[in-house]
Parts: structure tokens; C-alpha cells; sequence
């Protein structure tokens, strides 16, 4: 008989964490009055360190666990590390940002918590039930974080928007399960690749691996999937967008590369991405150049990067996926940070937030104008920062499989892309203010967040070679194939650690 | 034998309930119309030998979604709806598009009915088979993980409706 035992917990550890302070967030927020809730920021801020070091914990303890449900590896260790990290530097950023706002609610706190457990989960889950549940938690969180600017109108339909077009996406993700587990009889993925590998497939895996791509599709926002992104991000509030731009596409396309590359679904799949990935980039960097809002602009500029993140796919095996993984780590920190900034400049209702407002910024407070360069040189891809290697990769991985189109199309993307991003710090270093209130103080936790997230992109830019190994090792993970699932259970329940990948 | 004459009987008031529940224009009579289907079908299930289904049926479709719409309709105070030109549009290409679709699945149901094989009404029930115990064992045991991680999902569902329920001084 198959029993439950400490591996099982070790391998759910960070989820475990964050879903404990979460509930501690939500049991202490009714015991304080009215005010600030920035004692309870810094509790989720340490429950966020301590799922991340859980993380960093499970290195030594690879293998499967509650009966093939979920399976620790090196791909999604990297992710565990990635996602708690993403939420720890938007929680630092929600401390002041809340204040600033008049926003005294500790279920945001808990919101957030629960949102990367999910996220988190969503990237060690190998059975497609688990995975929805996870996605669900992600996404029903997220809708519920971009409405918390309920004084503006913008944020109100912000989230009902999300919420809508995010249910419908959803269910086509289900509809997918539905049809893959009619085409193989399970809906777990090693169990999916036996029954896939070798075999011919009919007609209804090619649906099902469809519907799976249109429904992460749009958690991704990747074209045609995209409309919703300039809409939401500019209605939710800033160090939301943080994570939502970074944290769910993280661990959604952690999910489509366990999904196209471990389940042994047909390789037809690569034409619909290729036209998806030239279709991103060109989208959403035209989109990003006329647009005058600067949360608009960067989330049309995330469009554009989850392009650059399909190329990788579009490359495939080892390097496309590793490349694709670097992508999403070192996308996270350069799109936080910019984000953190845009959150603290924008002031109470976020009133600057127009290009223009941003003119002078670099004499009036060189901190931010300082930190937001760096992020938007990354963003452009210049060399020694995060940008530039995964772009790098990615387009080297492209070549490699002979993608000589889809290089020249991201390549000439990026050079458009240069364009808006380079505006933006043309106006803050060459032109007069024309705002006469100086912008307010930055308050120590979003400057640590700031650091943080400069300092995440600069390491990514000068010394990206432990994240690349690590994101190697992912890929070799995926390649190498599930654990056979009638084989684990037994011999982990009280076995020895498995070691790690290498 | 009373299996099939049971079957009979509650697949007519099933049918006959669905039809009543489109034909009726106030939205109480429909909404009562539907606990009938709900408990014909919860019947139908039971002969084919799914107990457990057939009991969830009735727990959560005829008891507790059921309650929800009638009080949803109540609080709305929706009267009976009105016939507008649209509607009568509705009618004309409905009613032949019904019978057209019905038309269909009975034509390729006989035409296969080779290939789906076929059960005895009441067979199931009479083998003595357990699925309860089956899905038991799936829920609790290899399907134990999600089960429990649906707890999270409900417990951001309840507070999503509590934020943004909330009034606009205390969040």
C-alpha cells in the first residue's frame, strides 16, 4: 500500500509556505483596526524568502510525489526559485504603493500569497487537473487583484474585463483536457506520453493540443491572444501589473513547455507558434510605438517579448527550451522593476503616467530615473543587461534550427522596438520638467525593490551563466521525460532523496 | 422488466419537463419545470447504475443550485416574459432547427448502434456494482492532492466576493 510521507511534503514545501502565511495574513488582518497593513506586507514579504528558500531546499529532493500528482526537477525547482521571488519584489513595492493609494486591505496581502501558490504549483503539477486547479487559483486571484483601484472606472473594468476573457480562456484550456484525455485516457502527463509516444494520432489530440494552446494563449497574451493586455494593465494598479505581467506568464509558459515538449504530442504544433511568435513581436512592438500611456506602452512591450519567448519554442529542443526559460527569469526582473518604478511615479490615482509626465525625471529624482534605464536598456536588450543574453539565446537558438525568417523578423523587431523605449529615456534625461510637483520621496522598501530588481538584471546581464546551467538542467529535465508514474510511488514514500539531474 | 418500464416513465416526464420548461413564460413555472428534469435524469442515472451521480444530482443540482435560481429570480421580481417580434423570429427557426438536430442524433445513434454496444437498463444495478467505493478510492487517495488544493481555489473565491462586496471606506 502506497502511504504518504515526508518526501511528499518536502516536494510541495514552497506551496505549503506560502499558503500558511497567506492564512496567517487573513487570520491576523480582522485583529488590527483601521490603517496601514504594511505589518502584514512584511509577513507575506517573509512567507514569500522563506517559499523561495523552500525552493532552493528541494534541490536535493528530486522525484514525484502524492501519487504522481506533482514532480520536483530541475525545471521546476528554477521556477519555484523564480515565481516566489517575482511576488516578494511586488510585495515590496506594494508596501508604499497601498499607502500612497489609501488602500488598507490585508486580503491583498493574502491574495498575493495565494496567487503564487497557485503559480508555483502550476509549474511542478504533471496532471493536467492539477494544473487547472493551479491556473484557476492563479488567475482568480489576479482578477480580483486588478480591481482594487475601485475609485477609478479604468479599474473596475480593468477587472471585469480580465475576469471574463480570462473564464472563457479558461475553459477552452479545459475543453483541451477534456479532448486529451479522450484521445489517451488519462489526463496525466507521463501517462500521456506512453500512450502518445510512437503511436499515430487522430484528429482529436490535434484539437485538444489546439484548445491547450489558445487557453494558455491568452494567460500568456501572446497574438492573437493579446487584446485584453493594454486594457488591464492600464486599469490595475501598478505593482499588480508587476505581477501579473511576470509571475503567471512565468509559470503559464512553464506549463506549455511541460505540455508541448513532455507529452509527446505531434511536432505540428511548431507552424501555429512560429506564426503566433511573428505575429507578437510585430504586434505588440507597432502597438507599444503610438502609445502614450506608459503602462499601454510596456504592456505592449510585453506582448512583444512573449513573441520573442515563442521563437525559443518555435527552436525547440534543448536550447529553444532552455533559451525560452532564461527568457521568462530574466523578463521577470527587467518588467518588475520597470513596473515598481511606474507604481511609485505615478503617485496617488495614479495621475503621472503619461510619457510626458516623465520629462526631467533624471534631475529630479536620479534614483528612479537611474533604475528605470537600466530596466528599459534590458528591455531593449543592450549588453550587460538580462535582456541582452536572453535575446541572445533565444535568437541563437532560432538559428540553430534553421529559423533563419523568424531570427530576422525578432531582429528587426527589436531595433523597432528600441525606438519607444528610447523615448521614454530621451524624456526623462533631455527634457525640462513640465510637472512642477516634485515627485514624492521613495520610501525604503521600494527602494530596496528596486535595487533588487536592478540588481537581478545586471547579474542576469554580466554573469548569466548559473541561471543558464540551472535553466539547462530544466531543459534536460523535460527532455529526459516524466518518471514512469507505476514505478515511483512506492519506492519514494520513505526511499532515500533522489539526486539531481547531472 | 420494471427496470424498463421505470425507464420509460421517467425518460417521458423528462422529456416532458424540458419541453414544459421551454413552453412556460413565467420564469417560476420554468424554474420548476427544471427540478422535475433534474429528478427524472437523478432516476435515470440510478437505473443505469450510477448511484453516486445519481445522488449528487439531487444534493447539488435540484437542491442547491435549484434554490439559488428561484431566489435569484425572486430577489429580480421577474415577471412573465413578454412575445416580441424577435422572439417569434426565435420560434420559427427554432422549432424546425430542434427537430432537425433531434433528427440527426437519432439517425446516427441507429446507424451506430452496432458499434456503441449497448447495456440492459437496470443490468448494472442488478450486477451489484460499487462505483462509489471507486470514486472514493480516485478522490481520496490518487486524486488527493487536487481535492485538497480545491479548498485554496474556494477560499480566493470567498474572498474575492468579500472585496470587492466590500464598502469602499474599509478596503
Amino acid at each position: 500500500m502506497n502511504s504518504i510521507g515526508y518526501n511528499d511534503y518536502i516536494r510541495i514545501l514552497p506551496e505549503l509556505v506560502l499558503t500558511f502565511f497567506g492564512i496567517l495574513v487573513m487570520l491576523i488582518d480582522p485583529l488590527l483596526g483601521r490603517g496601514s497593513r504594511k505589518g502584514l506586507g512584511i509577513l507575506s514579504l517573509t512567507g514569500s524568502f522563506l517559499a523561495m528558500a523552500a525552493g532552493f531546499y528541494q534541490i536535493n529532493f528530486h522525484g514525484p510525489a502524492w501519487f504522481g500528482m506533482v514532480q520536483v526537477d530541475s525545471f521546476s525547482i528554477f521556477f519555484h526559485i523564480l515565481i516566489p521571488c517575482i511576488s516578494a519584489i511586488c510585495i515590496l513595492a506594494s508596501l508604499e504603493y497601498l499607502d500612497q493609494q489609501n488602500i488598507h486591505s490585508g486580503e491583498y496581502y493574502g491574495l498575493i500569497l495565494f496567487g503564487t501558490a497557485g503559480m508555483v504549483l502550476m509549474t511542478s503539477a504533471v496532471e493536467l487537473v492539477l494544473i487547472f486547479i493551479a491556473l484557476e487559483i492563479s488567475s482568480i486571484s489576479t482578477y480580483i487583484l486588478a480591481g482594487y483601484r475601485r475609485s477609478s472606472a479604468a479599474g473596475t473594468e480593468s477587472s471585469i474585463k480580465y475576469f471574463l476573457l480570462g473564464s472563457f480562456a479558461t475553459a477552452f484550456f479545459l475543453y483541451g483536457v477534456a479532448m486529451i484525455f479522450g484521445a489517451t485516457g488519462s489526463t496525466s502527463i507521463p501517462e500521456i506520453y506512453k500512450a502518445l509516444n510512437g503511436a499515430t494520432s487522430g484528429a482529436l489530440v490535434y484539437i485538444a493540443v489546439a484548445l491547450m494552446l489558445i487557453g494558455l494563449g491568452f494567460k500568456v497574451a501572446f497574438a492573437p491572444f493579446h487584446v485584453w493586455t493594454p486594457d488591464v494593465y492600464e486599469g490595475a494598479p501598478a505593482p499588480v501589473v508587476a505581477l501579473m505581467s511576470t509571475g503567471p506568464k512565468a509559470a503559464a509558459f512553464a506549463v506549455l513547455l511541460r505540455v508541448l515538449f513532455a507529452t509527446a504530442v505531434p511536432n505540428d504544433w511548431i507552424w501555429l507558434i512560429w506564426i503566433a511568435a511573428a505575429l507578437s513581436m510585430t504586434l505588440g512592438n507597432f502597438g507599444a510605438l503610438i502609445q502614450n500611456n506608459v503602462k499601454r506602452m510596456l504592456a505592449y512591450s510585453s506582448i512583444a517579448h512573449a513573441g520573442y519567448i515563442l521563437v525559443a519554442f518555435a527552436a525547440g529542443r534543448e536550447i529553444g527550451m532552455a533559451a525560452a526559460i532564461f527568457y521568462t527569469a530574466s523578463y521577470a526582473a527587467m518588467n518588475v522593476g520597470a513596473f515598481a518604478v511606474v507604481s511609485h511615479f505615478g503617485g496617488t490615482g495614479e495621475r503621472y503616467i503619461d510619457i510626458e509626465d516623465y520629462a526631467g525625471l533624471g534631475k529630479r529624482s536620479p534614483l528612479l530615473a537611474f533604475t528605470l534605464t537600466i530596466f528599459l536598456l534590458s528591455l531593449i536588450g543592450i549588453p550587460l543587461t538580462g535582456g541582452f543574453f536572453a535575446k541572445y539565446y533565444v535568437f541563437n537558438a532560432a538559428l540553430h534550427s534553421n529559423l533563419v525568417w523568424l531570427t530576422i523578423i525578432g531582429v528587426v523587431n527589436s531595433a523597432v522596438a528600441a525606438y519607444y523605449y528610447l523615448r521614454l529615456i530621451v524624456m526623462m534625461y533631455m527634457r525640462e520638467a513640465t510637472v512642477d510637483a516634485p515627485p514624492e520621496r521613495v520610501s525604503p522598501s521600494m527602494a530596496l525593490a528596486l535595487v533588487l530588481a536592478a540588481i537581478g538584471t545586471i547579474y542576469l546581464g554580466v554573469l548569466p551563466g548559473y541561471v543558464l546551467d540551472s535553466a539547462h538542467h530544466g531543459a534536460q529535465a523535460l527532455k529526459a521525460g516524466p518518471f514512469s508514474k507505476t514505478v515511483q510511488p512506492a519506492n519514494n514514500a520513505n526511499a532515500a532523496p533522489v539526486q539531481t539531474l547531472k | 422488466m420494471l427496470h424498463q418500464v421505470l425507464f420509460i416513465v421517467f425518460g417521458a416526464i423528462c422529456v416532458a419537463g424540458a419541453i414544459n420548461l421551454v413552453a412556460q413564460r413565467h420564469p417560476i413555472n420554468s424554474a420548476l419545470s427544471l427540478v422535475v428534469v433534474m429528478g427524472s435524469l437523478a432516476l435515470i442515472y440510478l437505473l443505469l447504475g450510477a448511484e453516486f451521480v445519481a445522488a449528487v444530482q439531487v444534493i447539488v443540482y435540484a437542491g442547491a443550485i435549484m434554490v439559488l435560481f428561484v431566489f435569484v429570480i425572486m430577489l429580480l421580481n421577474a415577471g412573465a416574459e413578454e412575445r416580441t417580434q424577435g422572439s417569434r423570429i426565435a420560434v420559427l427557426i427554432g422549432g424546425p432547427g430542434v427537430a432537425v438536430l433531434t433528427g440527426v442524433i437519432v439517425w446516427t445513434v441507429m446507424r451506430n448502434s452496432q458499434q456503441f454496444g449497448g447495456v440492459l437498463i437496470g443490468s448494472m444495478v442488478e450486477q451489484g456494482q460499487d462505483n462509489t467505493h471507486g470514486i472514493a478510492n480516485l478522490l481520496f487517495k490518487d486524486f488527493l492532492l487536487p481535492f485538497e488544493v480545491t479548498s485554496v481555489l474556494i477560499l480566493i473565491a470567498i474572498m474575492g466576493a468579500v472585496v470587492l462586496a466590500a464598502r469602499k471606506e474599509s478596503v
